[in-house]
């Protein structure tokens, strides 16, 4: 069991989400960065798409009733386990009675860290998958935000629970996070919806994240695009990562609980590669988009699958602390 | 059918149908339907809308290029209507009133009764033409052209659900408490979302939707 003591502003259970179900207007939703539940998911012997955490900004805290081998990945929010600070991406054991503070971010980037139990939570799954639909109201636990008092049952995990803590995930098979990340995107459909220089203006602009955004979407300030004429566009399918421009000219990133389905212009889409840098981002927080080439698309994502194939670490030293000392 | 095909992003097509709305909608239906009759492997997610097709697919085991060839394929022995067995299904509605409040103004912007207006949008049955906005939205039309009127200046913040709502030549039904921007003219009990089910939506694409007015029940005299 884990029992949720402080939540922070948002703490979610998610999977790796439900892309299918967009035929029936469901979002796909799922941890906005995959990459990162995916990991530590890794590191505690679970397939990728098991449910796992979701804490936003910090502010959480949360007790373990059993002997479990956990992992955080994603932003460093300053985690500790009982008072001690501990390594993100990184696996380690809490033993009953063991409480983890996620404080929030201390290194000027990072907006979500993802917790994975060895077994997984035990939620129902919804439409293929386990994640938290908020707009829909179902998913994760009462398809609601996770609150203090809040127990969460645990799958009994399989064997080999203590050989798997100590195993590490090493910087150089991550993402570039970054405050002011710069986050490529591949221009279209609706390019031509813009004033010709709409995409240098973009490129050259220094853009915040609004304080309205929120999983369905990041609002963006710092540039204007009107439209060069107005064009009705019928309602199509949309993506996550893809940048609308509404009529106030202010472009919205889509994240992963956005609706299935647009009608403003469309100016491009985030490369799927960078959607673990877009995760990171607070209201507040800056960053460029710079438009790319599917060719780059393709080599960046390809990286990253390589990274993810990669087996963690053992670090010699973390495991002997964590099997001596906790 | 002339078809326009488009990336969205790395790892999504977009393919959008050119000609009039219903015949492109029809075609978009029918593709989609090819589509997952027969699932290539790469495939990740179909969905159709009012004129277009947005396919995702795995973008580490096929290219933009790979997915237009497997369409164009596809495209050569489909045919693009509807299929022979539609399902025909009645969505009673309380038009007007508490139910409706934007019926008398929505008459007066098709320059009809409200009366006429209720025999019209239950005239005949209209085709959901795709799911989109909320879990279950339908868009179904295209109906008559005096229908075709713009959203509301002002959105609302919360339409409570089962609003049968107008707007852009179409009729939508709130599935559940949403914001939104059509003109409401009426509710209806029948329910269009169940994540728990398998489809969790009522309705599918492809679908007709015969309107029915639910007559209010005559005053009961005193005895």
């Amino acid at each position: 069991m884990i029992e949720i003591i402080t939540s922070g502003p948002l703490m979610t259970i998610q999977d790796l989400g439900r892309p299918e179900a967009r035929r029936y207007g469901v979002s796909p939703g799922g941890a906005l960065d995959p990459f990162a539940l995916t990991v530590a998911n890794q590191l505690v012997g679970n397939p990728p798409d098991t449910a796992g955490i979701e804490i936003t900004a910090g502010g959480a805290a949360l007790r373990f009733s059993v002997p479990i081998t956990i992992a955080l990945a994603g932003g460093d929010l300053g985690a500790r386990l009982n008072e001690q600070p501990i390594t993100t991406w990184s696996a380690l054991r809490a033993w009953p009675g063991a409480t983890l503070h996620v404080a929030g971010r201390r290194d000027g980037w990072g907006g979500r860290c993802y917790l994975a139990v060895a077994g997984g939570i035990v939620v129902p799954s919804i439409l293929g998958s386990r994640s938290t639909d908020l707009a829909g109201g179902f998913g994760g636990l009462h398809g609601r935000p996770l609150h203090p008092g809040d127990q969460l049952p645990l799958r009994r995990p399989g064997t080999g629970i203590i050989p798997v803590a100590g195993r590490h995930w090493p910087t150089t098979l991550r993402p570039a996070y970054t405050p002011t990340p710069t986050l490529r995107f591949i221009p279209g459909p609706h390019t031509e919806c813009f004033p010709p220089d709409a995409l240098e203006r973009l490129r050259l602009a220094t853009l915040r994240v609004s304080a309205t955004s929120n999983r369905m979407g990041y609002r963006l300030e710092g540039v204007q695009l009107a439209y060069q004429h107005m064009t009705s566009i019928l309602s199509l399918g949309v993506v996550p990562g893809t940048i609308q421009v509404p009529p106030d000219g202010n472009p919205i990133i889509l994240m992963a609980d956005a609706q299935t389905s647009g009608g403003y212009p469309i100016l491009g889409v985030l490369i799927s590669a960078d959607m673990p840098l877009a995760a990171q981002l607070l209201p507040g927080d800056m960053l460029r988009l710079a438009p790319t080439s599917l060719d780059i698309a393709y080599d960046a994502l390809r990286e990253q699958a390589q990274m993810l194939a990669h087996n963690p670490e053992h670090d010699e030293g973390d495991l002997l602390a964590t099997l001596a000392g906790a | 059918m002339h078809w326009n095909f488009s990336p969205l992003g790395d790892s999504a097509l977009l393919m959008e149908a050119q000609g009039e709305n219903d015949v492109a909608n029809q075609a978009v239906l029918a593709l989609s339907m090819a589509l997952e009759a027969n699932p290539p492997t790469w495939l990740r997610a179909v969905v159709p809308a009012i004129a277009s097709l947005l396919v995702c697919f795995a973008p580490l085991n096929i290219s933009h290029n790979g997915v237009i060839a497997h369409l164009h394929k596809l495209l050569k022995i489909t045919p693009l209507q509807p299929a022979e067995q539609v399902r025909v299904l009645r969505i009673p509605v309380h038009y007007g009133g508490d139910d409706g409040p934007d019926l008398d103004a929505v008459s007066r912007l098709a320059d009809m009764t409200p009366t006429d207006l209720i025999t019209l949008h239950c005239a005949q049955p209209y085709r959901v033409m795709m799911i989109g906005f909320a879990p279950g939205f339908p868009y179904i039309g295209p109906l008559p052209a005096a229908f075709n009127i713009p959203r509301r200046a002002t959105p609302r913040s919360a339409v409570p659900p089962g609003s049968v709502a107008l707007a852009a030549g179409m009729t939508g039904i709130y599935p559940s408490r949403l914001p939104g921007g059509w003109h409401i003219i009426g509710r209806t009990e029948v329910s269009l979302f169940h994540p728990q089910a398998s489809p969790p939506a009522t309705l599918r694409p492809g679908d007709m939707v015969q309107f029915v007015a639910v007559v209010p029940d005559l005053p009961r005299s005193e005895p």
